[in-house]
């Protein structure tokens, strides 16, 4: 069976029988270049069109159907549209530091695909530290919303960056408390490692209602950090008109879209990667028969199947909930998701140490 | 005791969303309660009710006769000026002079649908339609005379 | 952004919220003081939707200007329509059929849930929650819809007219409003299940924007504003008009003095509407629909004033004639102004988050505070 690792392979060897190490490499890193930005593109234009079925459909409207065939293409001719607008610069703005904004933002969404394993050994960086790599890089989100809102020169800009300078460091905490419940158990800290470690099923179920607890509060976290709402506090359409991207259009605008979207995507990856066991199939006990039917699905197609589902998860709080206040928001980080993560990595060491998992 | 509160407080507050998170659940699944009309392609079924006032017309029978006398009384009736009678003498055949309605200008722009001119009408020559469509390119487009061309009064309305 | 000019102490920003902001329904300016994200002071600047209603009502005759009102508070036009109705009756002493009179009190019920829904899901809307917005809209439009059949139109329906209503009720028009009445009690649970019982809601309501009994007197507050916080005054019970009297229906009122108070008086004012619209639907009396009036109206000299109670709380109308066909002058309590007038009080000290919630709750229709 052709699988993601079988291709990456075979170009590997091709590549090598033509060319010297030095070589292969660059251009393997050229042709990983390329694959990371065509997925940007197809992951953007993909979940955008997701959010909006899933909005409508939630909303009782039929959504998107005029594009393409049910509306498929609504979201590249959106695409279109935004490239082709003018892209302006306000007055009295910090023109450099507004212009590199939605570029760092980007940026930060393309390192933080390099951990992420998509399938059965194929992953861009397999490195021993994948996870403390994400929480390192994701923090640097906030500088990117940090930089637009203080160069746009509009208050409503500053007031939305700080909001969410505030939210997401102290999201951050309680985000890095329950991968790290997942870290003790797996004792590792490479991606990878975690992955296997699942083979005989997945974090969630192995892990008591401690691993479910530390899985509600990533959830949560994430949703804050990638500033969705009901956290979305940072853009709060209906409090600051669009928060820290007000003065932005055209393309840069579009930059700072794509990269939410991306950014929900990999949280979402990280999520599934580990509690939900990555590309790892669907296995129960002693079924032979049953586990054996699940290793046919493609392990790329379990990856992105659990990626989704979390992602549907978000989608759905954003179009339930209302949205907190801020100072609701630094409360239920502090009061709430914290203690309580807190007590739960004890509990999870605790478990770990006695060996009370499966 | 305080850990008690908290833990209820925690309970409590995920049970709400819990149950909003099921409602929109239900309707994420449930696509037969989408009540989105598809409009321009409902354009055949879509039915407005006789009594919904999109446009003022005036009545014509087969003999291209309407019943307005050129009373003016829809003029002074409506409160926008949006009525505009212009009257001729005809010579009946008695070979009396009579006024009648030589041009009924109707500002379309100017319109609220108000309805007090139906309803100021003695004769009843003019009515409601159920048109709404009335976007057009040129504003003076929208300035129509109501009485078609050659159109005469029916005998017998006064 | 214009020039920071008075801000005294350091850290106070001016910011303008309006006219073109999501969260002020329309063309509101507001001119917040805020230090941090804590409000300071609001200072609500009108007259971006000024458009001299009662300048143009002195040279309409009393048949034409009744249509212009649907223009101020274009949510509850029907009921303005009413008082202007009412006002001119009133000086030409005229008595109008019982038919017609159930029928205006039907519409005006109707209106006010339908009015009351669409600030239901504005008011989620504000608060972040897209979704109640598009549901609030499925019952508000088999509301618009029974309006379109018998009214010919869906907001500004210009259905009453001196003397009566202009034309006789639909015939479909009582099984539809049951129809309605069917999809309103199998709907509404709903309402609870997605904003009020919700914690983040309730969180983000209750405690805010306290406005004092008091306080509600003396800024002239009106409608749910004010019997949110524990005054008594809705004028179908205290001047009861049509055939209020004869109804049995609570007046609603909460001491929460809140938000949330607010909110909920306009929650079970509904269920109250529909309790008049049950007990009204199966015996509208039979007979004219409108009384015998003369084709060019003239009030008497003097001066005649009658108030409702539309969705939003007290409007009234009042007019001074000089015995011509048109009003010499005329005037409309509008109860949006006096509402509005309490936002500095309530939004004092906190968030800005909090400033829209409170903005929801009183219900702002620009058009009606700024004629
Ligand atoms: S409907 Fe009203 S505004 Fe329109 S022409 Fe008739 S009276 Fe004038
Ligand atoms: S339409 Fe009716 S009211 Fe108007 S001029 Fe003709 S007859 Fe008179």
């Amino acid at each position: 069976m052709l699988s993601f690792s079988d291709i990456s392979k075979f170009i590997d060897s091709w590549l090598r029988d033509i060319f010297n190490p030095t070589w292969t490499m660059v251009i393997e890193m050229m042709i990983a270049g390329v694959c990371v930005i065509g997925l940007f593109a197809v992951l953007g234009l993909v979940l955008v069109l997701m959010e909006r079925k899933v909005a409508a459909w939630i909303q009782i409207r039929l959504g998107p159907n005029r594009v393409g065939p049910k509306g498929m293409l609504q979201s590249l001719a959106d695409t279109v549209k935004l490239l082709v607008k003018e892209g302006m610069t306000p007055d009295g703005a910090d023109k450099f530091l507004f212009n590199f904004a939605p570029f760092i933002a980007m940026m930060v969404a393309m390192l933080l695909m390099a951990p992420i394993a998509f399938a059965k050994d194929f992953q861009l960086w397999d490195m021993n530290i994948g996870v403390l790599y994400f929480s390192a890089i994701s923090s640097i989100m906030v500088i990117s919303i940090l930089m637009a809102g203080w160069a746009s020169n509009n208050k409503y800009s500053l007031m939305g960056a700080m909001r969410s300078g505030a939210q997401i460091v102290s999201y951050e905490l309680s985000a890095g408390l329950s991968i790290l419940a997942i870290v003790v158990l797996s004792g590792s800290l490479n991606l990878n490692d975690i992955i296997l470690s699942q083979a005989d099923g997945w974090w969630i179920f192995k892990g008591h209602i401690p691993v479910i607890i530390s899985f509600i509060i990533f959830i949560i976290a994430v949703t804050a950090e990638t500033n969705r709402a009901p956290f979305d506090l940072a853009e709060a359409e209906s409090e600051l008109t669009a928060g820290f991207h007000t003065e932005y259009s055209g393309m840069k605008f579009a930059l700072f879209f794509l990269a939410e979207y991306i950014n929900v995507f990999i949280v979402c990856a990280i999520g599934a990667t580990l509690f939900l066991g990555g590309w790892m199939p669907f296995h129960i006990g002693h079924w032979d028969a049953f586990n054996h039917v699940m290793d046919y699905i493609p392990s790329s197609v379990w990856f992105f199947g659990k990626t989704f589902f979390l992602i549907f998860l978000i989608m759905w709080f954003r179009w339930t909930f209302p949205r907190l206040r801020i100072d609701q928001l630094l409360n239920l980080e502090w009061r709430f998701l914290l203690p309580i993560s807190m007590f739960n990595i004890l509990l999870v060491t605790l478990m770990a140490i006695l060996g009370w998992h499966f | 005791m305080f850990i008690i509160k908290y833990i209820k407080e925690v309970f409590s507050g995920l049970k709400s969303l819990a149950v909003g998170l099921r409602r929109t659940l239900y309707y994420f699944t449930h696509h037969k309660e989408i009540i989105t009309e598809q409009y321009p392609d409902n354009r055949e079924t879509l039915k407005l009710s006789d009594r919904f006032k999109g446009e003022v017309v005036m009545l014509h029978d087969e003999n291209n006769e309407h019943a307005c006398t050129g009373c003016t009384a829809c003029e002074l009736a409506c409160p926008n000026a949006t009525i505009k009678i212009i009257t001729q003498f005809d010579i009946t055949p008695e070979g009396k002079k009579k006024k009648a309605l030589d041009k009924f200008v109707y500002h379309l722009e100017l319109c609220t649908m108000c309805n007090l001119c139906i309803v100021a009408c003695p004769t009843d020559a003019i009515k409601m339609a159920q048109t709404f469509e009335h976007s057009v390119y040129d504003r003076s487009e929208l300035t129509k005379i109501l009485n078609k061309p050659g159109s005469h009064i029916r005998a017998g309305v006064e | 952004m214009v020039e920071e000019i008075g801000t005294t102490v350091e850290g106070d920003v001016l910011i303008n919220v309006g006219p073109q902001h999501p969260a002020t329904h329309g063309v509101l300016n507001l001119l917040l003081t805020i230090n941090g994200e804590t409000i300071k002071k609001v200072e609500p600047h009108l007259g971006f939707i000024h458009r001299s209603i009662e300048k143009m009502c002195e040279s309409l005759t009393y048949r034409q200007f009744i249509y212009v009102t649907s223009r101020m508070d274009y949510l509850s036009a029907h009921i303005n329509n009413h008082a202007c109705a009412l006002v001119v009756e009133k000086g030409l002493q005229v008595e109008i059929p019982s038919r017609a009179k159930v029928i205006r009190v039907l519409m005006d019920e109707l209106t006010r849930i339908a009015s009351h829904e669409l600030w239901w899901g504005a008011m989620a809307m504000d608060l972040g929650a897209f979704t109640p917005f598009f549901h609030a809209f499925r019952e508000r439009e088999s509301i618009n819809d029974i309006m379109e059949e018998t009214c010919g139109a869906r907001l500004t329906m210009n259905y009453i007219v001196p003397g009566g209503v202009m034309y006789d009720l639909h015939p479909d028009f009582q099984k539809r409003v049951k129809d309605f009445i069917t999809l309103y009690k199998l709907k509404i649970h709903e309402y609870d299940e997605m904003v009020t019982g919700n914690i983040i809601f309730q969180n983000r309501m209750k405690g805010v924007g306290y406005l004092s009994a008091e306080d509600a007197i003396s800024y002239g507050c009106t409608g749910p504003t004010a019997r949110g916080s524990g005054v008594s005054c809705d004028i179908r019970k205290l001047y009861p008009y049509e055939v209020y009297d004869q109804l049995d229906f609570d007046e609603i009122l909460e001491t929460g003095c809140d938000s949330f108070a607010r909110y909920m008086v306009r929650i079970r004012e509904m269920n109250q509407s529909i309790r008049i619209i049950e007990q009204l639907i199966d015996t509208i009396p039979e007979g004219d629909f409108q009384a015998k009036t003369k084709a060019v109206l003239k009030l008497p000299k003097g001066e005649f004033y009658q108030r409702v109670e539309t969705a939003r709380g007290e409007f009234g109308v009042y007019i001074v004639s000089e015995g011509g066909n048109t009003p010499y002058r005329i005037k409309f309590r509008s109860p949006g102004f006096s509402n509005l007038s309490a936002l500095d009080q309530m939004a004092r000290g906190s968030k800005l988050g909090d400033l829209v919630a409170m903005m929801g709750t009183l219900d702002l229709v620009i058009p009606d505070i700024d004629r």
